[in-house]
C-alpha cells in the first residue's frame, strides 16, 4: 500500500471532526502521513498520531498568511520524494484553497464532494448527485496524484491508539505575489447553542417562513431543544441568515439525531445535506413537497401556526 | 477600475434534469440560465465600480449560448467575453479554471470575482485554481468586499465568524451568496444588453489545446452511475390545530424531551 496525506486542519493544537474522519478512512488505505499549516503541530501530534498518522508535515507559522497559497506551495515542494498516491482533504474554507492551488502546481484534476472512496482499479470517489437519489463513482485516469474533497460526516471517525506522530517542517518558498492576502484579525461570532455541525438536533427554516422576522420561531425551537439553527439555501441567498446557518450541497453537511425542517420545500440541494440525518420531521404547507419523501413525520399546515403551538406547548413542559 | 466577474449557464436547478448515460455528464441541451449564485458577483463588481468603472463578464460554453450572459448584461455589465467552443463540453474544473483564466488575461481587470461554487457541478475549486494560474493572490468566501488605494479588504467566512484579510490589487475574490441583493434588471437595461459587447473566442484564439480541455482533457473518469439507496417516507399527516401535540409525543418516543 502506497501513502495517502491528509489535510490537517487544527486550531490552537485541538485537530478538526473532519480530519479524524479522514484519517480513520486513510489507515485502511495506505501509510498515512498528515500534512498542515500553522504554528501547532507538535501540540496536535498526538491526536493526529491516536487516529492513525505516523508523520506530520508542517509548514509551521504563516505568520497572517492564508492557507491555500501556503500549503499548496510547500507540499509541491515535496511531492516527489514523498510520493502520495493521493492527497485528502476535507470540504472545508482551508482546504478547498489548498486543493484548488494545489491541483494546479501539480496539473493534476481534483475529485470532489465525495462521500465513500473505494479501491478499484484505483481509488475511486463516491459523489451523491440530484439530492442524493443518483450516486456517481469516478476515478483518475492519468498517473497523477488523485486530489479528493471529501464531505463532512462521510465517515465516523475512531481512533486507533496510535503513538503521537513524528513532526517534521516543510519550507514554503517565496510564493510572490499569490502570498500578498494577509489575515488582519479573526472574529469569532459566538452562538450560545451547539454548532450547527455537531449538533443531535438542527431545526431548519426555509421559504415557507414568508419573511425574514419570522426566523426567531427557528430559534426559539432549536434553543428549546438545545439543538442549532440551520437554514436553507433560498434564505441564505435572500439575506436573512449568514452562509454558515446553510444546510446543503453547498453549505454544511448534517447528520443529527433528529432534523426538524420547517417551511422547507426540499430542493434536491437541501436534501444532499440533511437525508442522512437518523429522523427526520417536515412541516409544510403544500402536501406534495419532495421533503414529505423522506420525513419519519410529516405534518401538511402552516408553520405559522405549528411552530409556536409546539413553542407554547413545549413552555409548559 | 475594471472588473472580470466569472460568470456560468446552467440549466435551471428548480428543474434537476439529468445525466447523459453516455458522456456521464449532466444533459445541458435545455435552456440555460444565470446561475444564481453568479449574479452576487455581477452586483458586487456594479456596486465596487459605480458610475467610474467597467464591469465584463467571463464565460464558457461549448455551443455559443448567450442567454444568461444577456441576463447579467441586462443587470448592468458593460461587455463580455464568452469563450464558445465545441471542444470545451465535458470540461473538468481544472480544464475550465484554465480556459477562464486565458480570457481573463486578455481582460487585465483589476479585480476577478466569481461565485463559491456553481449550482450543477458544485466542485467549488474553479476560483483558487484561476488565480493560482494567474498568480494572484485571492480571499475566497468573502461576506463583504470594499477597495480603497490599490488594495482589496474582505471579511472571510470562516467556520466559527470571519476573518478581515486584505490584499493587493490585481486579485481575485470569491463571494458568497446572499451577500448583497441582486437587482432586476430594468426594461431600459434589458434592451441596453442586445447593442452591448460581447466578444466571442475559441480555445484557439487563446492559445489553448483542445487535448487540454473537454472529455479528452479531464484527468478523471466516472466509473458507474447507480441508485443511492433510498429514505422511506414515514407518517403524514393534515395540521387540523393538533400537529403539534403529534411533534411533542414523536420527541417524547425519541427520547429527545
Amino acid at each position: 500500500m502506497g501513502t495517502i496525506w491528509v489535510h490537517a486542519e487544527t486550531k490552537n493544537g485541538e485537530v478538526s471532526t473532519i480530519t479524524l474522519e479522514l484519517l480513520t478512512k486513510a489507515r485502511e488505505l495506505g501509510e498515512v502521513v498528515a500534512v498542515h499549516a500553522g504554528s501547532d503541530a507538535e501540540a496536535a501530534a498526538l491526536q493526529l498520531g491516536a487516529y492513525g498518522a505516523s508523520r506530520v508535515l508542517s509548514t509551521g507559522d504563516l505568520d497572517g498568511g492564508l492557507i491555500g497559497p501556503a500549503l499548496a506551495s510547500a507540499l509541491s515542494g515535496v511531492i516527489g520524494e514523498e510520493a502520495p498516491q493521493a492527497i485528502l482533504f476535507g470540504t472545508t474554507y482551508g482546504g478547498r484553497d489548498v486543493a484548488g492551488r494545489l491541483s494546479v502546481k501539480l496539473d493534476a484534476p481534483v475529485i470532489t464532494n465525495i462521500v465513500d472512496l473505494v479501491d478499484e482499479d484505483g481509488l475511486t470517489g463516491v459523489e451523491p448527485v440530484f439530492g442524493g437519489t443518483t450516486n456517481v463513482r469516478t476515478r483518475f485516469t492519468g498517473e497523477k496524484v488523485g486530489i479528493f474533497l471529501v464531505r463532512p460526516k462521510s465517515f465516523v471517525a475512531e481512533s486507533a491508539g496510535g503513538d503521537s506522530a513524528a513532526v517534521s517542517m516543510i519550507a514554503v518558498p517565496d510564493l510572490g505575489n499569490t502570498g500578498a492576502a494577509k489575515v488582519h484579525n479573526q472574529f469569532v461570532e459566538e452562538s450560545d447553542g451547539p454548532k450547527l455541525d455537531e449538533a443531535s438536533i438542527v431545526v431548519s427554516g426555509g421559504r415557507g417562513l414568508g419573511e425574514a422576522e419570522k426566523y426567531h420561531l427557528i430559534e426559539d425551537l432549536a434553543k428549546r431543544l438545545g439543538g442549532a439553527a440551520g437554514a436553507s439555501r433560498a434564505i441564505v441567498d435572500a439575506g436573512w441568515v449568514p452562509y454558515s446557518y446553510q444546510v446543503g450541497q453547498t453549505g454544511k453537511v448534517v447528520k443529527p439525531d433528529v432534523y426538524i425542517a420547517a417551511g422547507i420545500s426540499g430542493a434536491t440541494q437541501h436534501m444532499v445535506g440533511m437525508k442522512g440525518s437518523k429522523t427526520i420531521i417536515a412541516i409544510n404547507k403544500d402536501s406534495e413537497a419532495p421533503i414529505f419523501s423522506i420525513a419519519d413525520l410529516g405534518i401538511v399546515g402552516d408553520v405559522h401556526k405549528v411552530l409556536p403551538a409546539l413553542l407554547e406547548a413545549l413552555g409548559e413542559s | 477600475m475594471k472588473v472580470a466577474v466569472c460568470v456560468k449557464q446552467i440549466p435551471d436547478p428548480a428543474d434537476p434534469g439529468e445525466l447523459n448515460l453516455e458522456t456521464k455528464t449532466l444533459k445541458r441541451d435545455v435552456k440555460l440560465i444565470l446561475d444564481e449564485s453568479d449574479s452576487y458577483g455581477v452586483e458586487m463588481a456594479l456596486q465596487l465600480v459605480g458610475d467610474e468603472g467597467e464591469v465584463v463578464l467571463v464565460s464558457m460554453v461549448p455551443n455559443n449560448e448567450r442567454n444568461g450572459l444577456n441576463n447579467a448584461l441586462a443587470m448592468g455589465a458593460d461587455s463580455a467575453v464568452l469563450v464558445s467552443d465545441e471542444a470545451l463540453a465535458g470540461s473538468d474544473a481544472l480544464g475550465t479554471a484554465k480556459v477562464l483564466a486565458a480570457a481573463i488575461k486578455r481582460v487585465a481587470p483589476d479585480l476577478v470575482l466569481t461565485a463559491t461554487e456553481s449550482s450543477d457541478g458544485y466542485t467549488g475549486t474553479v476560483p483558487e485554481q484561476i488565480a493560482e494560474l494567474l498568480e494572484l493572490p485571492s480571499v475566497t468566501f468573502a461576506k463583504e468586499v470594499n477597495i480603497s488605494d490599490g488594495n482589496v479588504s474582505v471579511r472571510r467566512q470562516t467556520e466559527d465568524g470571519y476573518d478581515e484579510v486584505s490584499c493587493p490589487l490585481p486579485a481575485l475574490v470569491s463571494v458568497t451568496a446572499g451577500v448583497v441583493e441582486p437587482r432586476y434588471p430594468s426594461f431600459k437595461g434589458i434592451m441596453a444588453a442586445k447593442s452591448k459587447p460581447v466578444e466571442e473566442l475559441t480555445i484557439s484564439d487563446l492559445g489553448i489545446e483542445s487535448s487540454h480541455v473537454g472529455w479528452v482533457g479531464s484527468g478523471q473518469e466516472i466509473v458507474s452511475i447507480e441508485p443511492a439507496p433510498k429514505r422511506e417516507a414515514g407518517e403524514v399527516i393534515e395540521d387540523e390545530g393538533d400537529a403539534h401535540e403529534r411533534i411533542l409525543s414523536f420527541l417524547e418516543e425519541l427520547k429527545v424531551i
